[in-house]
């Protein structure tokens, strides 16, 4: 796999802030990366970096194995879809798609030819003439992405593509861009804050806290085999467990992980284990419920088949799950 | 049973407290009635007092005056028009207008670049010190301004000092030699009141085009390099077609202002008329108000046409 990007001990500073610390990080040719973390853990900031519209502070960062530094964006051969897509206004859909070819001096009936196709491919065709102002906000995305496509980078950068849009437009936007990036067969890489959309679309992904790269891996790495306390948590919200109860569970001393989905519930028993304790909220989520139980002073979330014997508030239980399920990470305090 | 039913409903929907809470909802409930009484003012004196005279002054326009008795006759005509034609007169027309367009493009040149910097570049206090730099001179007294550029442009005054001491007195020698545009002096040439109305209307340029570049999104910048637009082509692709309300703005206001100024050619310049002046002269001593008022209808006609261009052209698309 060669490599599309690739960043080496880079770090952005502001000041006395550090937005981006040390990262080292590969991404491979034709790869879904996803960068995922909490606003201001240094993602947007690692983006505009291989973008070029902020410089690094230190390190070097290489597309396709030339070092970009000092390299301004408009030679960069990336493009970049905006948060909320900054579209010219002063410009119609077409205008806006066509911008890239006009600056390469591209004659005008190639230009509105490769902008009409860049259009039907996020099916827009048809659109070139209306004004950003007079589309919806799904449809003034899918214009970012086709100027953003129409001139064919080698590298697609997204960040938070998605965010301003409602869920099932989301939904719908992630299963198109992913077939786009399958038709297209360029790298993308994606920011977002949406571990689900993380999940779902990348082939691997990034964790990023405090402007410090915490793991990179596939989804199910990532969501199973967390390395710190910190991706166990915010990705997929699982149950962060502490050294001490750990070690009347499994007999060692470190922090686990223990996904809500992973846990079932043995229901009936009145023996004071570690494992039995009280429901204490009940959230009706569809198909699923999602209970928190008090283990003696441990909150515990776990997600459970909806139905006729899901316990209520108040009731005894007492919980069981796979020892595989149960993830002991590194640290251990 | 209905002395609680009375207090739980007080409870909840509390009285309306005296005539002012009334009034109160009564804006609530007809929020058109409050718009309609904040314009009242302003409409009946734009509506009666501004539209108004402006609407005689066009009357007076149609009327013309008894060349020998120098009454007014009130029927309607369009002599006074025709009047306007005479080569004088024209001469007096295209002079302003070729002054104000002249004024209008050399301050959009220079007020664009300061725009720039202050709109992209300057935070906190040194954009404090810009709108103070900018305001300041419209503090002071217009008329002391003028004659404070009279004794700089004086043959004796600071600027012919300036160019002795830098040994450019000849560049300023041939520059007064130059024909129409030179003179005795600058205080009485045409570079004069050119430079004085630069100065007095630059402030109306910059903060028009200032507050539009503020407007631009940096990620419309950022977006335009991205796409691969050099610095340049950014600026002419999409900050300039941006900015470009603003300019239109600012240019209203220096074309219009210089237009109608009778004060700056009068103090600064050579004898010759503009606008402002022949429009003070026949309405005061010649006692021609039919002509005056003619020569008030050329800058508004002027305005509108050039508001028109300005919209066809597309100036107004991005607003």
């Amino acid at each position: 796999m060669t490599s599309a990007v690739s960043l080496n001990t880079v770090s952005r500073h502001f000041g006395a802030v550090r937005a981006l610390d040390e990262v080292d990080l590969e991404v491979g040719e034709g790869e879904f990366f996803a960068m995922l973390g909490p606003s201001g853990s240094g993602k947007t900031t690692c983006l505009r970096l291989i973008a070029g519209f902020e410089q690094p502070t230190l390190g070097q960062i290489r597309i396709f194995g030339e070092a970009v530094e000092g390299v301004p964006p408009y030679r960069r051969n990336v493009n970049t879809v905006f948060q909320d897509y900054a579209l010219f206004p002063h410009m119609n859909v077409r205008e806006n798609v066509e911008f890239s070819l006009m600056l390469k001096k591209v004659d005008r009936a190639t230009r509105a030819r490769e902008a009409e196709a860049a259009l039907e491919l996020v099916k827009l065709g048809g659109y070139g003439e209306r004004r950003p102002g007079q589309l919806s906000g799904g449809q003034r995305q899918r214009v970012a992405l086709a100027r953003a496509i129409v001139n064919k980078p080698k590298v697609l950068l997204l960040d938070e593509p998605l965010g301003a849009l409602d869920l099932k437009l989301r939904e719908q936007m992630q299963e198109e861009l992913k077939a786009l990036q399958k038709t297209l067969g360029i790298t993308f890489i994606f920011v977002t804050h949406d571990q689900g959309e993380a999940l779902s679309m990348a082939d691997r992904v990034a964790v990023f806290n405090f402007g410090k790269l915490v793991q990179v891996g596939t989804p199910e790495d990532i969501y199973t085999r967390p390395n710190s306390r910190f991706v166990a948590d915010f990705v997929g919200s699982s149950n962060v467990l502490a050294p001490e109860f750990v070690e009347t569970i499994a007999g060692e001393r470190r922090w686990a992980s223990l996904r809500p989905e992973a846990i079932h519930l043995v229901r009936g028993t009145g023996g004071h284990t570690p494992l039995s304790g009280t429901v204490v909220s009940r959230s009706y989520l569809g198909a699923t419920t999602r209970l928190g139980i008090d283990l003696n002073g441990t909150l515990l979330h776990a997600v459970v088949p909806s139905g006729a014997d899901v316990p209520a508030d108040g009731d005894r239980v007492t919980i069981g799950f796979a020892r595989e399920a149960l993830h002991l990470m590194e640290e251990a305090e | 049973m209905s002395a609680l039913a009375a207090t739980s409903s007080g409870a909840i929907l509390p009285n309306r407290r005296g005539w002012l809470g009334a009034l109160s909802d009564r804006f609530w409930r007809q929020p058109k009635l409050f718009v309609f009484l904040l314009v009242l003012p302003a409409l009946l004196w734009l509506g009666i007092v501004y539209v108004g005279s402006l609407f005689a002054l066009l009357l007076q326009s149609f009327f013309s005056i008894d060349e020998f008795s120098g009454l007014i006759n009130y029927e309607f005509t369009l002599k006074t028009y025709a009047e306007l034609l005479k080569p004088q007169n024209l001469d007096v027309i295209l002079r302003t207008v070729i002054m104000a367009g002249a004024v209008t493009v050399a301050s959009a040149l220079i007020a664009f670049p300061i725009a720039y910097m202050a709109a992209r570049y300057a935070r906190g206090k040194w954009k404090a010190l810009f709108y103070l730099g900018i305001m300041l001179p419209l503090w002071a007294s217009y008329l002391v301004k003028v004659y404070a550029w009279k004794l700089i442009l004086a043959k004796e005054g600071i600027l012919n000092w300036v160019f002795e001491q830098l040994h450019l007195t000849w560049l300023l020698d041939g520059w007064l030699s130059l024909p129409v545009i030179g003179g005795n002096s600058l205080s009485i040439s045409y570079t004069g009141t050119f430079l004085v109305f630069l100065y007095v209307w630059m402030p109306y340029m910059i903060l028009p085009i200032q507050a539009a570049i503020e407007r631009v999104p940096t990620n419309l910048l950022d977006a335009s390099s991205d796409l691969g637009a050099t610095p340049m082509q950014t600026f002419w692709k999409v900050i300039f077609p941006l900015a470009l309300p603003g300019i239109v703005a600012g240019s209203i206001f220096t074309f219009s202002l210089t237009l109608g100024d009778y004060i700056i050619p009068q103090i600064i310049g050579t004898s010759a008329f503009f606008i402002g002046q022949a429009v003070y002269a026949h309405q005061g001593t010649a006692g021609n108000i039919p002509l005056a008022a003619a020569f008030t209808v050329v800058p508004i006609v002027i305005m509108g046409l050039y508001l028109w261009m300005a919209k066809r052209m597309g100036a107004f698309d991005a607003l």
